[in-house]
């Protein structure tokens, strides 16, 4: 493993801001991994690192294929994690809407532009992405319908569900579409959750990204047994609106099989304990997306279901 | 009369309220003026307060409606936050939600929706709590026929119509041209504070526009004819080469030569200066930093150069 600095800037009160990447392997660039890009994607740099500790030991191993090289770079944003915050320490900015970047503009662009430039030069991309709202999410590939995603090649990750999204107008300078315009095989990868940490979702990514670089000959061996995939659009999700605002209590669990009609959270006035909205299950299917957090909103995706006959 | 356009109980003892207020005469056109899209850029609140003031003193002036909505990130505008509390998301770049999506969508949708079919939409913004702006009309370059000439009666000091940009999409401004109902973008001075004489400024070119629409009989001062900066004026955005405290010399709104000094960044510590922001060319000096802090790439200004600038 060999560490270096990609991009380094003074601060005038605070330590430098310093991003750093680690490659294993030598020769041909092959793969790049992206681990958080917000201040509050602890499981995303959670990911990175446990990426980084079966790399290392892999190389030990002499694991890795001649003439390939892997680049990790667990976060983007040290400056913001460290103070607790989402978004770009001074000007709330978010560096995921900064691509393809500007080396001569703002600071999260000039962030943007530096990292782009090394990751660029990569064939592959995997970013650990995270949801805007909290909740678990199925562990998946996700990739944004640009014309150059080939979901096909996403089933190397092993991993049951692999999603096609459209392109909203802000994706469009995310760092996954931009890598897939500028030609790299890009997957965003949620392995469940973002501020908290999920050691056994953590280890469902490491061990696809494993099974990834061997059926992408970057690491030898044999993949292991992949689950059954399911291949679908992100529009195919069926979405369990909230009506009312209040405490939120979930009835069932993450991954959970659930039928029509079937209970599957309370919304309860905070003040006088009255269950003011019972959420059911509009269909039969599993729940792919469960929201979690004390307090919840009238109109808020309190659920995701992948409908059985979906 | 106050309507709301938006009611949704929150979790605990409050209901969010969306609410615009329209005062009407007769059955003529329509004008909306929409502000606190970003809950801390507060310049558009002096505006609502001064119109308003001036049609409730002279309602047989109005001949058609005037609704105002002075906070439609009501949450953001409480809390002194720009984006949506409890999300974190810009609610500009919502536009136009969906009458079926989440709360944030829910909203932006339900807005879209009271706007579309009025004869002109101000969307009053402040720049952030960083920079400090002239008055002017900011227009999406696919929009430029219809809307230049409506920001020429508008009474700022510049109109910058600008190139399209996808991410720009998702705005309130967008959503609403796109579907026919013409949105002028106005920034104007500082988050967080209130420039009087921008409101003042601004108040008379809505009432100008009233004016020129037909639904306003009152007497208008003069408005002043504004720069008009097209996609081919250029514009030099001054960035920080190192962090520091940056003190302005300049005020926004100057004419600056090529080599003159706006401003600087310092370093406390050491009593030094650290950099001297120089005007690469010669032109007007529109956006000046007003917050001290800088990052490297921070943007300390911006100078209007080339033809818009010589006009």
């Amino acid at each position: 493993m060999k560490e270096t600095v990609i991009l380094r800037t003074a601060n005038i009160y605070r330590d430098d801001f310093r991003l750093r990447a680690f490659t294993f392997g030598e020769g041909e660039k092959a793969l790049c991994i992206v681990g958080s890009s917000r201040g509050n994607e602890y499981q995303q740099i959670f990911m990175c690192s446990r990426v980084l500790q079966r790399l290392k030991k892999l190389e030990a191993e002499g694991r890795f294929e001649e003439n390939r090289q892997v680049m990790v770079i667990p976060t983007l944003n040290p400056a913001s994690m460290n103070i607790g915050k989402r978004f770009w320490s001074i000007d709330n900015t978010d560096i995921n809407r900064m691509f393809p970047g500007y080396a001569l503009g703002e600071t999260t662009q000039r962030i943007a532009a530096a990292v782009f430039e090394v990751v660029n030069k990569y064939p592959i991309g995997i970013q650990f992405t995270s949801f805007y709202m909290p909740g678990e999410f199925q562990p998946y590939i996700q990739m944004i319908h640009t014309g150059y995603e080939n979901p096909e090649k996403a089933r190397a990750f092993g991993l049951p569900y692999i999603v096609v999204r459209e392109p909203r107008p802000y994706d469009t300078a995310t760092l996954n579409y931009n890598w897939q315009i500028w030609e790299t095989d890009a997957y965003s990868l949620y392995s469940g959750t973002t501020a908290k940490i999920s050691v056994q979702g953590a280890e469902v990514a490491v061990d696809a990204v494993e099974r990834f670089m061997i059926c992408n000959h970057i690491l030898k061996g044999t993949p292991a047994p992949a689950a059954d995939v399911r291949i679908f659009h992100y529009d195919d999700l069926l979405t369990v609106r909230t009506n009312c605002s209040g405490l939120y209590h979930n009835l069932v669990p993450q991954n959970a099989r659930v039928t029509a009609g079937q209970a599957l959270a309370e919304i309860i006035d905070p003040c006088t304990g009255e269950i003011l909205e019972t959420v059911y299950s509009p269909a039969d299917g599993v729940i792919f997306f469960r929201y979690d957090d004390p307090l919840i909103y009238a109109y808020t995706s309190s659920f995701k279901i992948l409908r059985e006959d979906a | 009369m106050l309507e709301d356009i938006v009611s949704i109980p929150l979790p605990v003892e409050e209901t969010l309220r969306i609410r615009k207020n329209v005062i009407r005469n007769g059955e003529g056109k329509r004008i909306c003026v929409v502000t606190g899209i970003h809950g801390d850029e507060l310049e558009g609140q002096y505006v609502c307060f001064l119109l308003t003031r001036i049609l409730n003193r002279n309602p047989e002036l109005l001949h058609g409606s005037v609704e105002i909505y002075p906070a439609v990130n009501p949450l953001g505008i409480g809390s002194i936050q720009r984006g949506i509390p409890g999300f974190d998301l810009d609610m500009n770049r919502t536009f136009p939600g969906s009458d079926t999506g989440v709360m944030t969508e829910f909203v932006a949708s339900a807005l879209v929706n009271d706007l579309a079919g009025a004869d002109l939409v101000f969307d009053i913004h402040a720049s952030n709590i960083f920079l400090t702006e002239i008055p002017q009309v900011r227009i999406n370059e696919l929009h430029r026929d219809t809307l230049v000439p409506l920001a020429r009666q508008a009474n700022v000091d510049l109109v910058w119509v600008h190139g399209n940009s996808t991410v720009l999409e998702s705005t309130l401004a967008y959503s609403l041209n796109a579907i026919g109902t013409p949105c002028l973008v106005v920034e104007m001075g500082v988050g967080m504070r209130l420039t009087g004489e921008y409101g003042q400024q601004l108040t008379t070119g809505i009432l100008n526009l009233m004016r020129v629409l037909g639904i306003w009989d009152g007497d208008v001062q003069p408005v002043s004819t504004p720069i008009v900066a097209d996609t081919e004026d250029e514009v030099i955005f001054l960035n920080a080469r190192c962090s520091g405290m940056f003190m302005k010399t300049k005020r926004h709104g100057s004419w600056v030569k090529k080599g003159e000094t706006v401003g600087y960044v310092f370093d406390p510590f050491q009593g030094k200066v650290l950099e001297y922001v120089n005007a690469e060319k010669s032109g007007l000096l529109f956006t000046i930093r007003e917050y001290p802090l800088v990052d490297e790439g921070s943007l300390m200004g911006r100078i209007l150069v080339g033809g818009g600038a010589a006009r």
